[in-house]
């Protein structure tokens, strides 16, 4: 059985790593990337420089073994923001 | 709002070819839990971004000679409270669908998200899935 998600572009449906230009990492399932941003679906935000926050490091290799915790049902992350996306799965 | 029951019912019919029992609501997920031995919880979703190699990789796994003794799935976005029930007996883990669970002597002893399902191949998943039954089932 396929996918009923077409023509959205590699990522959709992959729960992917989006690094940003600053303290901050969002993770979640990605939907589309457009032109703006990249649109993720149940997705948290990690932020290193929080009171007591861990660093991205160490919030990835957790998120890399169990998953997120979802802070938003749908977000954009803007592209002026964006340092690299990648597949959760594909961290070491 | 839950897909269509047509829609889902190849779905359902891929677990019942495999033996997976199909646990509709909270009270047979409470049951099968409560059984003796290990059991695998098998998570199923409509996406077929995912799920659509974790069904074929459960077939293969669980053909190994090493298995869990109990295996059940409750259906996310399908079975609501089935699937919310499932989930509160692995509440240490975020959510996800499709996913599996791996209990043994009660606890929670393995468990594969979906990101770890995605863009992979069927023979792939069931390959880290034999390799939670040798550590966990024997």
């Amino acid at each position: 059985m396929g996918t009923f998600h077409h023509g959205k572009g590699d990522l959709h449906g992959i729960t992917v790593v989006v690094d940003l230009n600053d303290t901050r990492v969002f993770v979640g399932r990605c939907d589309t990337v457009l032109p703006e941003g990249v649109v993720l679906l149940d997705a948290d935000m990690h932020d290193e420089a929080a009171t007591d926050a861990k660093s991205k490091a160490d919030y990835l290799g957790q998120a890399r073994k169990f998953g997120v915790w979802k802070k938003y049902d749908r977000v954009l992350v803007p592209t002026a923001d964006v340092a690299s996306v990648r597949p959760l799965a594909d961290l070491d | 709002m839950p897909y269509d029951p047509m829609l889902v019912e190849p779905m359902r019919q891929d677990m019942r070819a495999m033996s997976v029992e199909e646990l509709l609501d909270a009270s047979a997920v409470d049951s099968f839990i409560e059984r003796a031995g290990t059991k695998l919880v098998f998570v199923n979703s409509v996406c077929g971004c995912a799920a659509g190699q974790a069904r074929p990789a459960l077939r293969i796994a669980l053909q190994h000679g090493v298995r869990p003794d109990h295996a059940g799935t409750v259906f996310a976005g399908q079975d609501l409270d089935a699937t919310a029930r499932a989930r509160s007996h692995f509440a240490q883990v975020p959510p996800s669908s499709p996913s599996i669970a791996l209990f043994k002597d009660g606890e929670l002893a393995y468990f594969m998200p979906r990101h770890m399902i995605e863009s992979r191949d069927a023979q792939s998943i069931a390959f880290d899935l034999v390799g939670a039954f040798e550590e966990h089932c024997k």
